[in-house]
């Protein structure tokens, strides 16, 4: 039963995302993107991650995918020609990938291992929220500070770009006004 | 658990340097910018503080701390890299400081983000466990994507787009073939994987696409064919001083992590991986000497000798994945590591005779411009002459020492082929090299351009050429003391 649900959001989350980048509206792009939010957010149901599935609908499909069509539909984009000449050269690499990965799936004496423990122990006795947040705060609390720090790195990257007429000619003789007014 | 104090000892250095940028960041809008210098003074501070502690605990080669849970590990390995890092990054930050004024891009973030690529650089080379290098890779990376757009000329913003796009898909296959090995081995620490490698043999085909999808994400980092091709356009579109930084600090800490993570991690694959880098490394040393050769803008030219270099310090990677017993796979990583010392101070010299040459609209990058450089400026063309003889590996320069032990690897691995087809291709690259110190001595300064680019010289710059010309001098004359201590450093890469 578990296997049906998973080949099911496993299947429709590559064809969606195949959609994301074959389709040519961008709207459409975008809302099969939301499609495969939602998907992978069910297949984190399945590992009785229900924590990372609300969180995946609440901040993937709720707050990143509502910018995107908000930016997409501000900006107006036309549909987009440029990247579908390269159509059968990925084509035919995409299609050796899969093939490859097929034989080697069906093929290989590949035991299952007794690999990580699953969730299911993990939230034991413990709620799924408390598991993580117990984790994300001792276990790997470096990585997330680390990540912290990306954010803030993004961020005022992200501003620094954005911004007009910095170190460019008029833009420091500007900026060196208002420091001799001040 | 250990104690979080002791923790947080454990990874002071990054603290600093994290300290430091923020500190740079936020002081930047109330700083005049007449007084910008004064951040590239406090970044230095920091560094020189990170320098006393590291290099005070570089004698202390069995001294193997672990923190965070084991997900960071400051070991004689990492403090080599370290102390790498610092020493390249203060070097930049004093080649900034003339080029920055010329270039009127006196930014603090310049300065902040310098400090914040460092610290993401630091965590990837102590990182013990994927999840870490991997964070660490992202900083570094996304740091370095907005320093290539700073000069906001379109070039250097489709630099910047460039890197950030295929440097963001290459973070992708990475993140893809460590959730794979997470899949296969059970764990992301190094240690556990190594353990569980060695335990269930190789068979398994998720082991082997792991591998693959590893090496792509690490090949784009360290530029290696086929994954090169952002190089070029990245290197000429960034600031020079940027492209100093990205060619020597971000290939160095690649280098570290790349290292550890396939000896460390995967060293039960060594079979596997070792035809793969070698056929990476042929293709490298190919293409990067050969395509050098047709470059006529400098800063393209040094991009592609930057790859012939990766392909260079892979050969000793190979060697260390076929060396027999212990002490060839000891040798070909030592070989790596002192390669990549040689080779960041001669490029980081490279480039800063580069960066004097810039002034108003003249870009001073074609190697047209060099033409007579020696009857304007002779003592900027005898340190441009020593750093293209050491780049194309002429004794007695440290160029000549770096490829020595390199090669002396591949043949004790019993790869002498490889280390004679090598020599070849440093044959070839004397030929680019050689071409701009002809055009600097044979070359009269060309009548019609009007205004002949002059250099910009500066004190911050004389410490930098410095400490340079120093490194590829005294490293090619007596590199017994680095050569000994790169050995006894990769002894913790165990």
């Amino acid at each position: 039963m578990e296997l049906i649900f998973f080949f099911y959001f496993a299947l429709v989350i590559a064809l969606a995302s195949v959609l994301v980048v074959a389709l040519r509206n961008p709207i459409y792009s975008a809302l099969s993107l939301l499609i495969m939010f939602f998907h992978v957010a069910g297949l984190y149901v399945t590992l009785h991650a229900e924590f990372l599935a609300a969180v995946q609908i609440i901040v993937y499909a709720g707050a990143i995918l509502v910018l995107y069509l908000f930016v997409v539909m501000l900006l107006n984009l036309r549909h987009d020609e440029r990247y579908h000449r390269q159509w059968p050269v990925a084509g035919l690499i995409g299609l050796t990938l899969v093939i490859e990965g097929l034989v080697l799936a069906i093929f290989s004496r590949r035991t299952a291992s007794s690999g990580p423990t699953s969730t299911e122990t993990a939230v034991e006795g413990l709620g799924n929220t408390e598991a993580i947040g117990d984790v994300l705060y001792s276990t790997y609390l470096f990585p997330f500070e680390v990540a912290s720090l990306i954010l803030l790195v993004a961020m005022i990257g992200a501003i620094i770009l954005a911004k007009r007429n910095i170190g460019q000619d008029d833009g420091l003789h500007v900026a060196n006004a208002q420091v001799e007014t001040r | 658990m250990t104690s979080f104090g002791s923790d947080l000892l454990a990874i002071l250095p990054e603290l600093i340097v994290v300290t430091a940028a923020c500190l740079v960041l936020v002081l930047d809008p109330v700083t005049p910018a007449s007084k910008k210098e004064l951040l590239a003074w406090i970044s230095l501070g920091a560094l020189a503080l990170c320098i006393g502690l590291t290099g005070g605990q570089i004698g202390m080669l069995n001294m193997r701390v672990f923190a965070f849970n084991d997900l960071v590990v400051v070991d004689a390995y990492a403090r080599f890299w370290k102390l790498l890092l610092y020493v390249v990054t203060g070097l930049t930050i004093l080649m900034s400081l003339p080029y920055l004024k010329v270039e009127r891009l006196q930014l603090g973030e310049y300065y902040g983000f310098t400090l914040l690529a460092l610290s993401g650089m630091l965590v990837m080379v102590s990182g013990a466990d994927l999840l870490t290098i991997y964070l660490g890779t992202e900083l570094m990376s996304l740091s370095l994507y907005v320093m290539a757009g700073l000069k906001r000329s379109p070039r250097s913003l489709e630099a910047s787009a460039k890197y950030f796009v295929l440097g963001a898909f290459s973070s992708g296959l990475l993140l893809y073939g460590i959730s794979l090995l997470y899949g296969a081995t059970g764990g992301t620490k190094l240690a556990s994987i190594a353990g569980a490698i060695g335990t269930r043999g190789f068979e398994d085909p998720l082991l082997l696409i792991a591998t693959i999808l590893l090496t792509v994400g690490f090949g784009f980092k360290l530029a290696v064919v086929p994954f090169h091709m952002w190089t070029p356009d990245v290197y000429q579109g960034a600031p020079t001083s940027v492209t100093a930084f990205m060619a020597v600090a971000s290939k160095a800490a690649s280098f570290a992590a790349f290292l550890r993570v396939f000896v460390e991690g995967l060293g039960g694959l060594k079979a596997d991986w070792s035809p793969l880098f070698l056929a990476l490394c042929l293709v490298t040393l190919i293409l990067g000497n050969v395509v050098a050769i047709v470059q006529t803008n400098i800063k393209r030219m040094l991009a592609y000798s930057s790859i012939a270099h990766a392909g260079y310090a892979l050969i000793g990677l190979v060697a260390a994945g076929r060396g027999m017993g212990e002490s060839g796979a000891t040798s070909g990583l030592a070989s790596v590591m002192l390669y990549l010392v040689v080779y960041a101070f001669m490029t980081l010299g490279a480039f800063a005779v580069i960066g004097m040459f810039r002034k108003g609209g003249i870009e001073g990058e074609e190697i047209e411009d060099f033409s007579g450089l020696a009857k304007r400026q002779p003592l900027a063309a005898l340190l441009m002459l020593v750093f293209m003889v050491s780049l194309a590996g002429i004794p007695p320069t440290a160029g000549f020492i770096g490829k020595f032990y390199v090669f002396m690897a591949a043949v004790e691995a019993g790869l002498s082929w490889l280390a004679v087809a090598a020599l070849i291709f440093a044959a070839v690259s004397a030929y680019y090299y050689m071409r701009v110190v002809m055009v600097m001595y044979m070359r009269e300064p060309e009548a019609t351009v009007v205004d002949i680019p002059q250099l910009v010289p500066s004190p911050a710059l004389s410490i930098v050429l410095a400490c340079a010309i120093a490194g590829v001098i005294i490293f090619g004359l007596f590199p017994n003391p680095l050569v000994s201590l790169a050995l006894q450093s990769v002894l913790s890469l165990k």
